[in-house]
């Protein structure tokens, strides 16, 4: 392999913006925007799965689908092995495409009912002409891979629990060997025995596909379990950034702290409680300065003016004031 | 070991008593129990976690006690629901609307579907307290918009004014947690009331429960989490496919679990890690209630089946201390 690819990283984030215009008035004028995604900086390396965690309207999801462009942002780059995917024009879009893919949160909604598992694993192969014979070989092939029955191929999305729903899309995920693959939420809609099973799934996947996850989540228990790296977002930004063992033994901004704080855990019993007050601001007026300082508990007279500068230590990064000049 | 205090132990008497409570429902695909004979007790002033996933029957059983199945494709076939010496499912319909929103109110799992989208939050809010208390409107409001204040919704006296959709997930649910503990009942059945909600958003919502809660009102809190019952439960009932496959006290359960899908399940639930891994899941999935294996329900994802597993149905044998478990092995 290249030596040059394996030091790169596959994919590299510059200040990407994706903003949402909020029209009003019969002329339909832009009356603001919601900031959905805020200037967000990241990459990632083969094999390496970013955990991107946050709570619901924070841009994590907005974020994953302005990578594969079916969100138009309004600013900056997105290079993928070294191409800004933001200059491509459609045919170009379309090869890239296939390096990228996509598991959706409810498999239900995702697969379509009226094609067979058996088409739908497959649709990818056909399209980009990779295959033109053999697609029941192909298909079961890729079954055997994700743990199911080779032989029901034939039948429908209906037809399985939502656990093999889901082997099914990340089957489907599979088949034209992405480098990188966005995993939005996949196991939020299962049945808590049968997440764990998806979990392993996509770990041994990683390990022999070599492939690179972006593993988007509100449940940092559950990317603590697949995640190197964590980057946890509050209203369209980064906050802190870093591995995740350290991200989650030693938080350092109060959102991840009370974040990880918030998680009931079995068999744990919290000496000290930190109960969040208020709710989040709207992504379309968030407060100035800190986007956190309405809710945190270790606020200063700066977070309500000045937005935090990234203080970066070793390979964390955390945005906020009280770490200002660290590392 | 960290031992947890369950409130309510030395509080011996019984609330809520469901003795072989079989449900039942018709579909087109045939005729299937939803609920299995199952029994419980929940005591004055405890807070009890029905635990299960997907399908198997925690929101029948507790719907089962407001009366609330849908009909006619549902059925409660057999057992008592017993609140306070009464059996609920012997009361006729105008006795039955005295116990909804009065003795048992519930909180359920989307606030947004719950409540009426055309109505404003105050005139939904006082409903109920006119209907049962036998006040007036105006003292009704006022209660209301006192507990509004409670649940630390900001401008209280305005927000009385608004619709629904006007107020986010989080206060939406607080709305809901204030009509339902307005009453002062005794029992309250919470069905996931914070599924839809964010984790810190929930982790003020169960503060919340807890701070508000009468000294006694007792809470069914329906989940699928094991963290949340952790949190919140004194006792636990552990569901598998229509059936109670364990039951106890937090600590015994947690600590001492015995039945092979309690263990599963505490052991297959993605923990706070500081280290990716591979965990450890419970084979296989929920089989759909028309293709329940013989026997034991569990056997086929049991990794510790055995021959009597294929041929007879466990019944839940006492192991002390109110600890329960329906399995073989015990």
């Amino acid at each position: 392999m290249n030596k040059q690819l394996i030091k790169q990283p596959i994919l590299e984030i510059r200040n990407l913006k994706t903003w949402f215009p909020i029209k009003r008035g019969i002329m339909a004028r832009t009356a603001g925007y919601v900031k959905a995604v805020d200037g967000i900086s990241m990459h990632l390396y083969k094999g390496e799965t970013l955990g991107l965690v946050g709570e619901s309207g924070c841009g994590k999801t907005t974020l994953g689908r302005t990578l594969l462009r079916l969100e138009k942002p309004q600013k900056g780059k997105i290079l993928f092995l070294g191409k800004n995917l933001l200059d491509l024009k459609r045919k170009k879009l379309q090869e890239m495409r296939k390096r990228i893919q996509m598991i959706f949160q409810d498999p239900l909604t995702s697969l379509n009912p009226r094609m067979n598992v058996l088409d739908i694993v497959t649709e990818g192969l056909v399209e980009y002409k990779i295959i033109k014979k053999n697609k029941e070989d192909h298909a079961k092939r890729l079954m055997k891979e994700v743990g199911l029955d080779e032989n029901s191929i034939y039948r429908y999305p209906h037809e399985f629990s939502g656990g093999q729903r889901q082997r099914i899309s990340i089957a489907r995920s599979i088949s034209l060997k992405p480098d990188l693959l966005i995993c939005d939420e996949p196991v939020s809609a299962l049945d808590v025995s049968v997440q764990a099973q998806i979990i392993n799934l996509l770990l041994d996947l990683r390990d022999s596909y070599n492939l690179s996850y972006i593993f988007i989540s509100h449940d940092i228990s559950i990317v603590s379990n697949i995640a190197n790296r964590i980057a946890v977002m509050y209203l369209g930004k980064i906050v802190e950034q870093g591995p995740a063992s350290d991200v989650i033994n030693n938080p350092m901004h109060p959102y991840t702290k009370a974040l990880i704080n918030a998680v009931p855990t079995p068999g744990i019993y919290k000496k000290k409680k930190i109960v969040l007050k208020g709710e989040t601001p709207s992504p379309s007026s968030p407060p100035p300065g800190c986007h956190f300082h309405t809710r945190c508990s270790e606020v200063m007279d700066i977070c309500r003016k000045t937005a935090p500068q990234e203080s970066k230590s070793g390979m964390r990064q955390v945005w906020c004031h009280l770490y200002k000049g660290i590392g | 070991m960290i031992q947890k205090n369950s409130p309510g132990l030395n509080n011996e008497k019984k609330l809520l008593e469901i003795d072989k409570l079989t449900v039942s429902f018709e579909t087109d695909e045939g005729v299937f129990k939803a609920v299995d004979d199952v029994s419980f007790h929940v005591k004055n002033n405890e807070i009890v976690g029905l635990i299960g996933e997907s399908g198997c029957g925690k929101s029948v059983t507790a719907l089962s006690i407001l009366r609330l199945i849908p009909s006619p494709a549902g059925r409660i076939e057999k057992g008592r629901i017993i609140l306070g010496g009464k059996d609920l499912l012997k009361l006729d319909i105008r006795e039955m609307k005295q116990i909804r929103g009065n003795a048992v109110s519930m909180i359920f799992q989307e606030p947004a579907a719950a409540l009426s989208p055309l109505h404003k939050i105050g005139r939904q809010m006082i409903e109920g307290l006119m209907l049962h208390k036998n006040i007036s409107k105006k003292t009704a409001w006022n209660i209301a918009e006192n507990w509004l204040k409670k649940v630390s919704i900001p401008d209280a006296g305005e927000r009385m004014y608004s619709y629904p959709y006007q107020l986010s997930g989080g206060m939406q649910q607080r709305v809901m947690i204030a009509m339902a503990l307005m009453p002062a009942p005794d029992l309250v059945i919470a069905d996931e009331p914070t599924t839809a909600l964010d984790v810190t958003t929930q982790a003020q919502i169960f503060e919340l429960i807890k701070e508000l809660r009468q000294s006694h009102t007792s809470i069914l809190l329906i989940t699928h989490d094991m963290g949340i019952i952790w949190e919140m439960c004194g006792r636990v009932i552990v569901m598998y496919a229509s059936r109670i496959a364990e039951e106890g006290n937090i600590n015994d359960i947690f600590f001492k679990p015995v039945h092979p899908y309690t263990r599963g399940l505490l052991k297959s639930v993605p923990k706070l890690s500081t280290e990716a891994g591979r965990l450890m899941p419970i084979p296989g999935f929920v089989p759909s209630p028309f293709n329940y294996p013989s026997g034991c329900y569990f056997r086929d994802r049991c990794p510790q089946a055995f021959d009597r597993c294929k041929k007879e149905k466990p019944q839940l044998v006492d192991l002390g201390n109110g600890h329960k478990a329906a399995c073989f092995l015990v």
